[in-house]
Order: C-alpha cells, then sequence, then structure tokens
C-alpha cells in the first residue's frame, strides 16, 4: 500500500449512535449498507431493540443531481466520439481533432454550469441556493483546470502563442469585467463614474488595451488638462507589440520590438510624463510589469494566476513552457504573500503549471466529489498518449481505473446504467468483468428493460448472462401462470432444462383440462421444438391432436406410434398415448396395419414389464382391443364384422363399446373410466 | 434536416407524442408530450416549441422547446396517447391506465380517470395480486384499447368506471403493442411474430385472423396502419425488420426490408404524406423511410452512369409503379426495393430511439440519453 494522501474524511450517519452500538457493514458495488448490530459481549440476556433501520450509503453523490445528468449523458456522447477517433491520424490533424473534444467537453460543464446558476438565483430555499451556488462553483472549477490542461498538454502551445492563450483562459474565467464595463458605459458620464479607473485598470491587466484605450480617450474628451498625457498612454498601448496569429514574425524579431517599447515605457517613468495623473502613472507601472504595482491590484487580480499571466504578459510575453512553473510558484507566494495557505484548486493549478500530470489527477481526485472530471479529463489525456507509461500497483492503467470507477458510479444509479455500459467497453482489461458483475444486478421489472438489458449482453455474446436473465424472466412468467411467455423465454436462452420443465406444465395442464392452452406458441413452434426432447414431444402430440382433427387418421396414427417407438414421448405419458390409439382403431377404415398394431402391443407390453403392479385391468383391456385390432385381413379393406371374432373377444367388445374412446385424454396413470367398468371385467 | 434541436432533459425518455390539431385548423403542430420510464419518479410532460426563445432577452435559441407542465406518473410510461385535445392517456408498467386532463388556462395536468388494475397476472382481490405492465394503447374517441404482457386486451370508454370488454388470456404471449383497424377491428403484434386481428363485434376470446412471421417467431414491437389505405399495415421487430402486410391477403408479410441493427421500438406512416415512413431503434438511429415515386435523383443518377439500358427498364417499371403507387407505393414489392430511400436524421448514434411520432412537417424524439430531438422541417 501507498502512504495515505490525508486522512479519510468521517461520515456521520445520521440516526446512529457509532459510539454506543456496534455497527455492521457490506460493500456494493457502488454502495455500501450498513446497520447496528445487537451483539453486546456484556449483556448477553438484554435484547434492546436497536435501530430497525439498513443505511445505504453512496459515495458518488453528485451522479443524483438532476442537473449534472446532462452532463453525464451529453458527454457520454464526446466520449464516445473520442474514442471512434482513428487511431492512424496523426500529427495536426490528430491534434486539432482532440482539442475540439476538450472543447467539447469544456461547453457541456459550461451549459451545466449556467444551468446551475440559473436554478441558484431561482431557488426559493435559501440552503438551497446555496447548495447549488457551490456547485456552480465546483463546476467552474473543473472547467478552468480543464482549460488550462488544454492549453498546456493537448494544444501543448509553445513560447509566444502560449501567453496569448493564457490570456484567453483568464478573461474566460474572470468575467466580471464585462457587466462592469456595460454599467460604466451605460452612465451619463462614463469617466466620472466611481468604477472608471478599477475598469480601465482590469482591462490593462487583462492585456485588453484596445478597449482600455478607447477608455482613455472618453476621459480625454472630458478633461482637456490630461488630454496630452491621455493620448501618450494611448500611443504607448497600441504600440506594444504582440503576437498575432495570423503574424508571421519571428520571436526573436518579438522580443527585439518589445524590448524597445519596453524601454519606452521606462523612458516615461523616468520622465515623470504622468505624474500629474497617479492612475495613469499606475497603470503605466503595469505595464512595465512592476510586481509592486501589480500587487496594489489585488482586489482586481482577484486570484494569483490572473496575476501570473499579467505579470508575464508585461514582463516576459515570450516565457517558454519549461520556464512557467518558476514563474507560477513565484507568483502564488507572492500574491498570498504567507497570508493564507493554498487552496486545493491553486495545487491543482500549480501542479498543471509544473506539467505534472499525475499531480493534478490525483488532487483533483481527492478534491472533486465526482468522477467524472477526472475519468474524462484522464481519458482525453490518455488519448494525446501522455500516461502510457503509468501503471498502476493494481489494476489496470490510472485511465482504465478512473473510467472502471465512474462507470460503477452510473451503474449504482437507477437509470443512469445505460450509460455505464459504454465506458465498460473501452476498459480493455477488466471493463467486460464490472459489466458482467453489474447488468445482472439490474432490476428487471418490466420485459421491455428486460430486452434491452439482454440486447447489451447479446452484442457482447456475454451467453452466461443472457441465459441467467432469460431464466430470470421465464421463471417470472410461470410464477405468473403464463407458460406461453415462460416457454418462449426459454426458447430464447436455449435453456433445455427449463423448457422441459415448461413443457412437462403444459402436458399436465393438458392433462387436467382435457384440452391445450397457448395454442397460438405451440402451432408455431418451427425448428425451435429441437430445444428439448419434452418439447419436441409436446408440439408432436399437439401436431397429433391437429391431424386427427382434420381426420388424417393414418398420418396421426404413424406419428402417435412413432412418438412412443422413437422414446420421445416421457413413459409417464404413454398409457394416455395407448388410449389415444383406441379411436383410430375404432375407425371403419383401417388405420393401424398389422405390423404398427404389433408395435402398439409392444409398447404396451414394455410400459406393464416395467410396471408390473399398476393398472394391471387396464392393461389388460388394451391388450384385448389391440388385438381386436389385429383382427383385419392383410392388405387392408374391411374390419371383419364383430361376428366373426371368438365369442370372448365379442363379449369384451360389446363392454368397451359403452367406453366413450375419444377424448380419453383426462388420464394418465388410471383411467377413471377404466376403473369404473373393470369390476365387470373378469376374465 | 439542419435545423434539428436536442435538448437534454434529466429523465430517459419512452414515448413522445404530437398533441393533435384541431380539425380543419391550417397550424403546424407546436405541442407534444413525453413520458419517461426507469427513473425513479417518472413524469408525464407537456412541451412547446412556440416562439419562445424570440421573447428569450439572452439569445434563447429559437425553436427550442420549453417544458409547459409535468404531472408524477406512478411507474414507467410505457406507451401514451392523445385522447383528444386537452386529454392524454398512459400506460403505466404498474398495469394502470391513467387519463391526464391539460388545463391550458393555468397550464397544470390532472388525473381525469384511471383504471388501476386493467393489466394483472393475479387478479385483484386476491392475496396474491401481482400486476402485468401495460405495453401499449390506443384511442379512437371515445373509445381506449390497451394490451399488456398478461396477454390481456381491455377496452374501456372514456365516461365508463369499468371497462367494456376484456380479453383474458387473448395472447400466449406478451402483446406489445395495439392499433385501430377499422372500428370495430383492432390489431395486436405479440412477442412471437405474430400479427392478430381482433373484431369486437365477435364474442369469444379467439382472434378473427392472425398473421405472422416465417418459422423464427421473432417478436414484433410496433405497428402501424396506413392511413388511407387501411388494409396497409407497417410492423417493426426485434431484429430491426421492417416488415410491410396486406391484411386482406396471406397470412405473411408481403415484404421484409433489413433495417435496424437492434429492436424496432416504433413506427409510423407520415400521417398526411403517408408515402413517406419513419422508424427507431435500440441501436440509435432514427430513418426516414421515401417510397414516393417522384425520386428526382435517383434517375439522373442512371443517366450519368451512361446505363442507359439499365435506365430504360427501370424508367419503364417506374411507369409501371406510377400507376401501382395509385394502390400503395408500399405494396408493390420488387421494384419497390430500390426506389425507397432511407435518410438517418440523427447525427450521432448512441442509446435507443425509445419512440418517435411526425404530424405535417414536425417530427419529435425521444431517447435513452435522456435528449428530445425535434424538427420543424422535415421535407426541407
Amino acid at each position: 500500500m501507498e502512504e495515505l494522501d490525508g486522512e479519510p474524511t468521517v461520515t456521520l450517519i445520521p440516526g446512529v449512535n457509532s459510539k454506543k452500538n456496534q455497527m455492521c457493514f457490506d460493500w456494493g458495488p457502488g454502495e455500501m449498507l450498513v446497520c447496528e448490530t445487537s451483539f453486546n459481549k456484556k449483556e448477553k440476556s438484554e435484547m434492546v431493540p436497536s435501530c430497525p433501520f439498513i443505511y445505504i450509503i453512496r459515495k458518488d453523490v453528485d451522479v443524483y443531481s438532476q442537473i449534472l445528468r446532462k452532463l453525464f449523458n451529453e458527454s457520454h456522447g464526446i466520449f464516445l466520439g473520442l474514442q471512434r477517433i482513428d487511431e492512424e491520424l496523426t500529427g495536426k490533424s490528430r491534434k486539432s481533432q482532440l482539442v475540439r473534444v476538450s472543447k467539447n467537453y469544456r461547453s457541456v460543464i459550461r451549459a451545466c454550469m449556467e444551468e446551475m446558476h440559473q436554478v441558484a438565483i431561482a431557488a426559493k430555499d435559501p440552503a438551497n441556493g446555496r447548495q447549488f451556488s457551490s456547485q456552480v462553483s465546483i463546476l467552474s472549477a473543473m472547467e478552468l483546470i480543464w482549460n488550462l490542461c488544454e492549453i498546456l498538454f493537448i494544444e501543448v502551445a509553445p513560447a509566444g502563442p502560449l501567453l496569448l492563450h493564457l490570456l484567453d483562459w483568464v478573461r474566460l474565467h474572470v468575467c466580471e469585467v464585462d457587466s462592469l464595463s456595460a454599467d460604466v458605459l451605460g452612465s451619463e458620464n462614463p469617466s466620472k463614474h466611481d468604477s472608471f479607473w478599477n475598469l480601465v485598470t482590469i482591462l490593462v491587466l487583462q492585456g485588453r488595451l484596445d478597449e482600455a484605450r478607447q477608455m482613455l480617450s472618453k476621459e480625454a474628451d472630458a478633461s482637456p488638462a490630461s488630454a496630452g498625457i491621455c493620448r501618450i498612454m494611448g500611443d504607448l498601448m497600441r504600440t506594444m507589440p504582440i503576437l498575432s496569429p495570423g503574424n508571421t514574425q519571428t520571436l526573436t524579431e518579438l522580443e527585439l520590438k518589445w524590448q524597445h517599447w519596453h524601454e519606452e515605457c521606462e523612458r516615461y517613468l523616468q520622465d515623470s510624463t504622468f505624474a500629474t495623473s497617479p492612475h495613469l502613472e499606475s497603470l503605466l507601472k503595469i505595464m512595465l510589469g512592476d510586481e509592486a504595482a501589480l500587487l496594489e491590484q489585488k482586489e482586481l487580480l482577484s486570484n494569483w494566476y490572473h496575476f501570473l499571466v499579467t505579470r508575464l504578459l508585461y514582463s516576459n510575453p515570450t516565457v517558454k513552457p519549461i520556464d512557467l512553473h518558476y514563474y507560477a510558484q513565484s507568483s502564488l507566494d507572492l500574491f498570498l504573500g504567507g497570508e493564507s495557505s493554498p487552496e486545493p484548486l491553486d495545487n491543482i493549478l500549480l501542479a498543471a503549471f509544473e506539467f505534472d500530470i499525475h499531480q493534478v489527477i490525483k488532487e483533483c481526485s481527492i478534491a472533486l466529489s465526482n468522477w467524472w472530471f477526472v475519468a474524462h479529463l484522464t481519458d482525453l489525456l490518455d488519448h494525446c498518449k501522455l500516461l502510457q507509461s503509468h501503471n498502476l500497483y493494481f489494476g489496470s492503467n490510472m485511465r482504465e481505473f478512473l473510467l472502471l470507477e465512474y462507470a460503477s458510479g452510473l451503474f449504482a444509479h437507477p437509470s443512469l446504467w445505460q450509460l455505464g455500459v459504454d465506458y465498460f467497453d473501452y476498459c480493455p482489461e477488466l471493463g467486460r468483468v464490472s459489466l458482467e458483475l453489474h447488468i445482472e444486478r439490474i432490476p428487471l421489472n418490466t420485459e421491455q428493460k428486460a430486452l434491452k438489458v439482454l440486447r447489451i449482453c447479446e452484442q457482447r455474446q456475454m451467453t452466461e448472462q443472457v441465459r441467467s436473465i432469460c431464466k430470470i424472466l421465464a421463471m417470472k412468467a410461470v410464477r405468473n401462470n403464463r407458460l406461453g411467455s415462460a416457454l418462449s423465454w426459454s426458447i430464447r436462452a436455449k435453456d433445455a432444462a427449463f423448457a422441459t420443465l415448461v413443457s412437462d406444465r403444459f402436458l399436465r395442464d393438458y392433462c387436467e383440462r382435457g384440452c391445450f392452452s397457448d395454442l397460438d406458441l405451440i402451432d408455431n413452434l418451427g425448428p425451435a421444438m429441437m430445444l428439448s426432447d419434452r418439447l419436441t414431444f409436446l408440439g408432436k402430440y399437439r401436431e397429433f391432436h391437429r391431424m386427427y382433427g382434420e381426420k388424417r387418421f393414418a398420418d396421426a396414427a404413424s406419428l402417435l406410434l412413432s412418438l412412443m417407438t422413437s422414446r420421445i414421448a416421457p413413459r409417464s405419458f404413454w398409457m394416455t398415448l395407448l388410449t389415444d390409439a383406441l379411436p383410430l382403431l375404432e375407425q371403419k377404415q383401417v388405420i393401424f396395419s398389422a405390423e404398427q398394431t404389433y408395435e402398439l402391443m409392444r409398447c404396451l407390453e414394455d410400459l406393464t414389464s416395467r410396471r408390473p403392479v399398476h393398472g394391471e385391468s387396464d392393461t389388460e383391456q388394451l391388450q384385448v382391443i389391440f388385438t381386436f385390432g389385429l383382427m383385419v385381413p392383410h392388405g387392408g379393406g374391411k374390419r371383419l364384422p364383430l361376428s366373426q371374432a371368438s365369442p370372448s373377444l365379442q363379449k369384451h367388445w360389446l363392454l368397451w363399446t359403452h367406453v366413450p374412446l375419444f377424448p380419453l385424454t383426462c388420464v394418465i396413470h388410471t383411467p377413471p373410466s377404466f376403473r369404473r367398468k373393470s369390476g365387470i371385467l373378469v376374465f | 434536416m439542419e435545423e434539428i434541436y436536442a435538448k437534454f432533459v434529466s429523465q430517459k425518455i419512452s414515448k413522445t407524442r404530437w398533441r393533435p390539431l384541431p380539425p380543419g385548423s391550417l397550424q403546424t403542430a407546436e405541442t407534444f408530450a413525453t413520458g419517461s420510464w426507469d427513473n425513479e419518479e417518472n413524469y408525464v410532460s407537456l412541451w412547446s416549441i412556440g416562439d419562445f426563445g424570440n421573447l428569450d432577452s439572452d439569445g434563447g435559441f429559437e425553436g427550442d422547446h420549453q417544458l409547459l407542465c409535468d404531472i408524477k406518473h406512478h411507474g414507467d410510461v410505457m406507451d401514451l396517447q392523445f385522447f383528444d385535445q386537452e386529454r392524454i392517456v398512459a400506460a403505466s408498467s404498474t398495469g394502470c391506465v391513467t387519463v391526464f386532463l391539460h388545463h391550458p388556462n393555468n397550464q397544470t395536468l390532472s388525473v381525469n380517470q384511471q383504471w388501476t388494475t386493467a393489466h394483472y397476472h393475479t387478479g385483484p382481490g386476491s392475496p396474491s395480486y401481482s400486476s402485468a405492465p401495460c405495453t401499449g394503447v390506443v384511442c379512437n374517441n371515445p373509445e381506449i384499447v390497451t394490451v399488456g404482457e398478461d396477454g390481456r386486451i381491455n377496452l374501456f370508454r372514456a365516461d365508463h368506471k369499468e371497462a367494456v370488454r376484456t380479453i383474458d388470456n387473448a395472447d400466449s404471449s406478451t402483446l406489445h403493442a395495439v392499433t385501430f383497424l377499422r372500428t370495430p377491428e383492432i390489431l395486436t403484434v405479440n412477442s412471437i411474430g405474430q400479427l392478430k386481428i381482433w373484431d369486437f363485434r365477435q364474442q369469444g376470446n379467439e382472434p378473427s385472423q392472425i398473421l405472422s412471421l416465417t418459422g423464427d417467431r421473432v417478436p414484433l414491437h410496433c405497428v402501424d396502419r396506413h392511413p388511407n389505405q387501411q388494409h396497409v399495415v407497417a410492423t417493426g421487430g426485434q431484429d430491426g425488420m421492417l416488415s410491410i402486410w396486406d391484411v386482406r391477403q396471406g397470412t405473411m408479410p408481403v415484404s421484409l426490408l433489413k433495417a435496424h441493427e437492434a429492436e424496432m421500438w416504433e413506427v409510423h406512416f407520415h400521417p398526411s404524406n403517408p408515402d413517406h415512413l419513419f422508424t427507431c431503434s435500440e441501436d440509435g438511429s432514427l430513418w426516414h423511410w421515401n417510397a414516393s415515386t417522384d425520386v428526382p435523383e435517383k434517375s439522373s443518377l442512371f443517366h450519368q452512369g451512361g446505363r442507359s439500358s439499365t435506365f430504360l427498364s427501370h424508367s419503364i417499371s417506374n411507369q409501371a409503379n406510377v400507376h401501382q403507387s395509385v394502390i400503395s407505393s408500399w405494396l408493390s414489392t420488387d421494384p419497390a426495393k430500390d426506389r425507397i430511400e432511407i435518410t438517418s436524421l440523427l447525427p450521432s448514434r448512441s442509446l435507443s430511439v425509445n419512440s418517435l411520432d411526425v404530424l405535417g412537417p414536425c417530427l419529435v424524439c425521444g431517447t435513452d440519453a435522456e435528449a428530445i430531438y425535434v424538427t420543424r422541417h422535415l421535407f426541407s
């Protein structure tokens, strides 16, 4: 084990007094169950009724936020798009794709943040409003970190453009200036507005010199006395050399020009040109990168990274990425000035400036309340091939570890589980087993939901899970007495054992009621019939009934016989089959040939030899009838008239004609009709 | 199809339905209802695509749909149908069928009527009562027909407390969807690939006709009837196939068209332009099938290819089809296949598209990715 990065936080469960009572717990995939136990060594005899509740403790609470659900769903699509980016794309096109993906992620965070902000404002309950506001600040921090990572790790901006990106970054996140600007410009006399100089200073701090110049011209118009120095300041602002994206000038050229401009500013300071206007002089000092002057504007800078970027802009605009961490650290130290200690966000940004990706991810994992951020950021950085070397001492690599955590959190949620599936898919090592573990725990309250889960399993050839889901559904259907449904599900699962069980239920129902239920299914089994012997028998036996109903006696007879001779029919059902043969023997036309009748008798003997005790008289009667059936002139034709039979047979036959021959369906072992007559039948 | 608006709504959408327009109205659709599923709390919601965007000061998107009102729904919304302008019938996974009433004055929804035990496995009153999900509902004022996993068919009337007619054990497997063929006949599809026609004039619990796919017993999930030619029926199956049936003849589909890669959840003929058909699927796609005969790009394609002989033969068969299309462009067999033009309407596919509805030039669909997509320019 590595050492802990910090003390684990203590979560108190409301309503449980852990000092008084002992507690037990069990881990779930995304949750933990906790309850009090009544186990107590000292007072064995006394059973104090303890707290009757079981507590479910969730670790990833953000998953349950209604607004963050939009973030999860929308970013899921972006995540899939990223996984599909062609691995073979290299160089510029790949980089631009990755930057686009990163921007998409950020825009989703921003949209979420804006909505959260709206809700926070509209919240009637102040506690609620505070909660939303804190969510807003978390989202805002997430976007800030992501944006910086995008500049440093994905865009990998070189010296020169690096500072332009950082300026954009600061402008995007310190955005109070826009409302201030609107406020000042909207007033009757902008240059007399209380915040006029604040506004100009902020504009300069953010490097928005064109806007600052326009503001100055307003001041020049309003007070002709300072018009001259305002114009000089304006010129300085206009001539500050900056790298524009379309410009082809080299860094050295830029550095040279910038040096000249810097010296010019220096001269104005030494000449005390702006001595009459302290505002302008302080602006000049800022533009010279004077640290003390910058630190005077702490309020307006609002944070150390703004200070860092402004400081770089006016002292080292062509800063190299490698030197960033030095400036970052010293800016942080200068800005805090030993008054306060850095916050988690400061540490994360500092780690980013040091290009320590792992530290960034680690600090984020500790500081943020959800896995969404680290999972997606790590995945993106992994696609930039920045994390290859790092392997954890457990499980797979860091990307996979974080994705698994995130996806498990989604699976713990009652409805976001569908999103989790795709994340598991892109975890090559442990994704599959995790999915297998989680998917079986999805509650299946409707068939439609079950079908969706089944589709997920079938697409991934998870046969074991497919079987188990179908079995659950088949069992449910049996419990609800929906045999047709149960059979369909066991056919879908190719579960022969269960199909046999359901077929038996069908046959039992048939024996009880004398008719088949669910004919629409049984008549249309098709090749599925071959799944189990019993199912085949069910299908074929029903076919026999259909043939009989259609008066195709010869076909029916041979089918019936083959059901026994092929041993498909369960032995317990033979008696029913043999009695079913009776009405066929009854027909005027000869249906069973001599050979077939011998077969019937053999089947009967087979049955009696194995079950000697049971129903002797029944089998005897059947024997008599089958013998009678044999009394047929070979070569077909009419049955012999009864008068030509032996007297004893005649006697039996007369008795038998009282017996209803068809449907003789309500019996398997001991046909009641047979029982009734057996008293008379003495041979 | 450039203008398709997506909105994430924090609930998985199971059904989307346009509110019908008043008869003779020249307006385009602007209100639709949605139902959610698989959430801890499910809702039936009404949305408007009216020009709220224009009123929105900070650049709200025009055409973006806004929530009008919603109401909690017990259980998953399995199906949703407008009964009339104000009333919506919802089928629940708890076996309950509810009629919701929309009050346009104060924008609220209320429960108007409810049949709590419409579908069940073990009867209400018995100690082992267990409900069964109601899977489909269809309305034809004043009648409401529901089907469920219990294989039961119920016929309700809006003003009656009890079911007017119930067919117990109508199907041995799960009934997935129902539609009116022509009153008083209905059509159901089930999980063993059968299409059954029921006539409420007949007593007993036998269908008047059974049509089925051959052999494989692939479950059918959705059904829709051609708006003008009542014998033409389209169904969608578990394998994503689109089947076109002529219920007057034969017991097998007239044509089977390979479509989606997973369950087809819904199929709809365009109500006023029935040469167009729309399908959506578990595989996350939404398709527009165009079988109208005037697809000019197609013939010009043959020209460019320089395959004059093929073109000729096709143009002849097209001529024949023009005549045939008066009967139905969906029933003509082989040549139809290369005349149907299919367009995929959603940009990138991910999670299931559970439901769609079309009305005039407007289409709405809802997905498991918790997004509702709306377009108002279907044929542009």
